[in-house]
């Protein structure tokens, strides 16, 4: 770019939000085209069981319902669900069939597809199917499923779908010849993601033209189009995906989940359009569930704080299936436990292990919400033991500039590694401490004022983002001089549409009311996109753009070379792109391309970025009641490259309130026959306006990403990564003169309050002794 | 049941099946999708509309129980083609994301600054502490909220309806 950025950086006021703030966002509820059917789905209200026998004519006899459709009708073959991400054979063996056919795995899971006149009647219909269902133990702990003394697959004789181990250095050597080794347990809950918009789907079969239309699928919809096209025996083009408007991601939606497959088929089979709209009870059941990881961890450090090991094993209650992205979350606790700190040496074992429960798979920060949490409290246990101050002893080992790039792990089975990118992890750690005032506030940490404790927390991380391999753009020039914008990225309520038409008008050097609109997501847009998974849609998408940028620029001037008979680099393309000329010629851009002028681009990339940051809490804990308080949140982070500060901060801001709700207030609850208790937004509880109002973000470009054009970082995402960690930390400084070390997430008062009672119980126990 | 009621200013008479909800009303027979439904039992506020002046769950009520009132959605808040106060207060804030909950924000917003202009933080955060977001963390809400505040401190007319 030759000019200095005119909207790269600039808070934009977003595209989107003139037509979601007059209420003419069209997300998939709102599509209804001619001859509409409404689906409704049974589910197991079992956790484990045979099924006996499924009598469905009292359902077909609805008037009203169009067909009732379940395994047997299927074929012998039910079609079931592979791997997205790092597919295997020992995972393969445990994904899932679109519906139940011999055995029911988890509540919630699909036995039969009512498709009828109205969505009412199909969920009346779904009432009157007789299912007989053999109960069996249900298993719901991590340890009874390494038992196998109840198998969910009789077949593969275990419920251990896989281990995965990350490893640098020699581990067992260093904490051997350490100076001071501590180990912990661990728990992180089973959280879900929730957005604010449950899943849907529109199918609409084209019989004459063989084609196949569906709506409501987002995220990476160019594999939902790939893997619906051989599911269907359709050839991919017979396959279009189409994006709506979508009402937040968070890394479960968008995903193929069984009704991926079961909506479209029952379009196909009634020749009819056909829309399924989850309900939140079904969003409970249905959609993927994240977290829930026991883990085992151990620190070694040097008498002066070095941290010269970290060992661990943990355990993933991954549910009852693998679905298509559940690798990610174990990969990045195998991969990421070390986080931001130098330790040359680490190996974490991680076992995906089998359950009754809704399958676990990825939620934004996956797997290093979880490992933040064990590390940066282990950090603090160990500072305190050693007698080093908690702060010093973090900064004596975070990355810095001149560590970089910093291997990472590599992880098996997969053989996979990678490296850091750019950063001084010691910059945004002191501008936290600077910002968040830590030195003054310090002498509070443990105080008992009015009743309550007040207590300081401090915890780091680093976040992957532009995942790979590629991602593509098309712009195309019309003759009026508008610029369309085409994308592979997809938007998941992120201001997609705003961050690439501000990048497209800075790469082009034209003003942004000239980018006519920015589509993506839908297969139709681009030959080829990867989607929005992993903090990727802003580098790679953007990236894609200022290729197609350059490309476009090209075209442009190689046709006026033609038409000129001279060569492109006679050529000279004002910078307005309104006209070209050579020597005293000059033509207009309408003149030069009477039809438009489009070009590709792409962005090739095997190295991942990471963003870093600090954040620190200022907490109080009401010993008598457990009321936990966030009195002060401040987050710093670096993300190389700001395109939009707006967007990034209110991300960054969301994703830590996602954060507190996980560390405090959030938790999916089973009880012991693998019925889930938390199922509504009554019982599962989500952060509001009035919880958390102190939180503030602060956002750096100290160092840009060497891999990208735009230097810029996965970010947004990150902001969750390290809330556990850091309000364990708070709530631990807090009750320091209890001795109160919270080891488990969530941070609830009734834990909080139990923990001081066995606190004071044990002190009294010894004072007595 | 046939009912007659006001939608944003307009008379409706419709014919409806006496177990339709509101929400489901106004979005699948009425065609005003701005409403949403998030969760269908009440909790998360994205289906708020306002009914006879009050901000009401449209998932929690059943269309014929609005027989003879005044109904006003998200379609009804703009003026003109123009956003109202609320909504460019809304934008220049990005007090949304993914704008699913949006509506319903923006509608328990506008019945709280119509009843209470001077409205302080505390109270708009008590208030639409009914309405979940689960994308912004809700900084940006109170802060649009905050400012459009100075556009229903306007009497004699002048103020949103």
């Amino acid at each position: 770019m030759k000019r200095a950025a005119a909207y790269v950086g600039r808070p934009v006021e977003r595209l989107e939000d003139l037509r979601l703030l007059a209420g003419r966002g069209q997300y998939v509820d709102d599509l209804a085209p001619a001859g509409l059917l409404h689906a409704a789905i049974l589910r197991s209200s079992v956790a484990h069981g045979r099924i006996r026998s499924m009598d469905t004519r009292a359902a077909r006899a609805v008037p009203g319902v169009y067909a009732v459709i379940t395994a047997a009708d299927l074929g012998e073959h039910v079609p079931r669900i592979p791997l997205r991400m790092e597919g295997n054979a020992a995972l393969s063996r445990f994904v899932q069939p679109v519906l139940a056919q011999v055995k029911v795995r988890y509540v919630g899971e699909p036995l039969a597809l009512v498709v009828a006149s109205t969505a009412a009647i199909a969920e009346d219909a779904v009432g009157e199917i007789q299912v007989d269902i053999d109960a069996l133990p249900a298993v719901t702990e991590h340890t009874v499923s390494a038992s196998g003394e109840v198998l969910l697959f009789e077949e593969h004789e275990t419920n251990h779908a896989m281990a995965l181990t990350g490893a640098r250095g020699d581990v067992d050597a260093a904490i051997a010849s350490a100076d001071y080794v501590r180990r912990e347990r661990f728990r992180i809950q089973r959280v879900a993601a929730m957005p604010m918009e449950t899943r849907g789907l529109l199918a609409e079969w084209d019989a004459q033209r063989e084609r196949m239309k569906l709506s409501g699928a987002m995220k990476v919809p160019f594999s939902t189009r790939a893997l619906l096209a051989r599911l269907l025996e359709l050839p991919e083009e017979a396959v279009e995906v189409v994006e709506c408007d979508v009402g937040g991601g968070f890394g479960v939606r968008g995903e193929f989940y069984p009704e991926d497959f079961l909506i479209p088929y029952a379009s196909r089979l009634l020749n009819r359009p056909v829309k399924w709209i989850e309900d939140r009870r079904e969003h409970l059941l249905a959609t993927n569930h994240a977290r829930g990881v026991e883990c085992e961890l151990e620190i070694a450090c040097r008498r002066d704080g070095t941290i010269v090991g970290l060992r661990g094993e943990a355990w993933s209650d991954s549910g009852a299936y693998i679905r298509p992205n559940a690798v990610t979350a174990p990969r990045n606790i195998a991969q990421m436990v070390a986080g931001p700190y130098r330790i040359a040496n680490m190996r974490m074992k991680v076992s995906m292990l089998l359950t009754n429960k809704t399958p676990v798979a990825s939620y934004r920060g996956p797997g290093r919400f979880e490992t933040d949490f064990c590390r940066e409290r282990l950090i603090d246990l160990a500072a305190q033991d050693l007698g080093i101050d908690r702060v010093e002893l973090r900064r004596r080992n975070l990355l810095t500039d001149a560590d970089m790039p910093y291997p990472l792990p590599t992880v098996l089975p997969y053989g996979s590694s990678g490296e850091t990118d750019s950063g001084d992890y010691r910059v945004t750690f002191d501008r936290c401490l600077e910002e968040f005032g830590w030195a003054e506030k310090a002498r509070l940490a443990g105080k008992l004022v009015n009743g309550v404790y007040h207590g300081l927390g401090i915890g780091c991380y680093i976040e992957g983002g532009a995942t790979g391999p590629r991602e593509n753009a098309r712009l195309l020039f019309e003759p009026d001089g508008s610029i369309a914008v085409y994308v592979g990225s997809s938007a998941i309520g992120q201001g997609l549409e705003t961050i690439c038409a501000q990048i497209a008008a800075d790469a082009l050097g034209v003003p942004m009311e000239r980018i006519s609109g920015v589509y993506h997501g839908s297969t139709g847009v681009v030959r080829e996109g990867l989607g929005s998974w992993g903090s990727r849609a802003t580098v790679m998408g953007g990236s894609a753009i200022i290729d197609a940028a350059a490309n476009l620029k090209k075209a442009i001037v190689e046709k006026a070379a033609e038409q000129f008979g001279c060569t492109p680099a006679e050529v000279a393309l004002s910078e307005d792109m309104r006209t070209v000329s050579a020597g005293a010629r000059t033509r207009t851009l309408t003149e030069l391309c009477p039809e438009g002028v489009a070009a590709e681009g792409t962005f090739n990339n095997s190295k991942r970025t990471y963003s870093y940051g600090t954040h620190a809490a200022h907490v109080t804990v009401d010993p008598e009641t457990g009321d936990l308080r966030v009195l002060e949140y401040v987050a710093v982070e670096d993300v190389g490259r700001i395109i939009n500060p707006m967007t990034l901060h209110n991300q960054t801001l969301g994703a830590i309130v996602q954060g507190l709700g996980s560390s405090i207030l959030e938790n999916v609850v089973y009880d012991d026959e693998g019925q889930l208790l938390s199922g509504s937004l009554a019982s599962y509880l989500m952060p509001s306006a009035e919880d958390f109002p102190n939180v503030k973000t602060i956002a750096l470009e100290l160092f840009p990403s060497p891999t990208n054009p735009l230097g810029a970082k996965g970010a947004g995402e990150g902001g969750i990564i390290p809330v556990g960690g850091v309000i364990a930390n708070a709530v631990a400084s807090a009750l320091a003169t209890l001795t109160v070390q919270p080891f488990e997430l969530p941070l609830t008062p009734p834990r909080i309050w139990s923990l001081v009672r066995h606190a004071r119980a044990t002190a009294e126990k010894q004072a007595g002794a | 049941m046939r009912i007659t009621f006001s939608v944003n200013g307009q008379r409706t008479e419709i014919e409806v099946e006496s177990r339709l909800t509101l929400a489901d009303c106004l979005r699948h027979r009425l065609g005003l999708t701005g409403t949403h439904v998030g969760c269908e039992h009440g909790v998360c506020g994205a289906c708020t509309v306002i009914v006879d002046g009050k901000a009401v769950r449209a998932c929690l009520l059943l269309a014929v129980q609005v027989d003879g009132a005044e109904v006003r959605t998200v379609e009804g808040l703009a003026e003109g083609e123009a956003l109202g106060p609320l909504q460019r207060a809304f934008r220049k804030h990005h007090a949304l994301q993914c704008g699913f909950c949006t509506p319903g924000m923006l509608m328990t917003a506008h019945a709280l600054l119509q009843d209470e202009p001077d409205a302080d933080e505390a109270r708009i955060r008590e208030v639409i502490a009914g309405n979940l977001c689960r994308c912004t963390g809700y900084l940006g809400i109170v802060r649009a909220v905050s400012e459009a505040r100075e556009a229903y401190r306007k009497r004699d007319g002048e103020a949103p309806r």
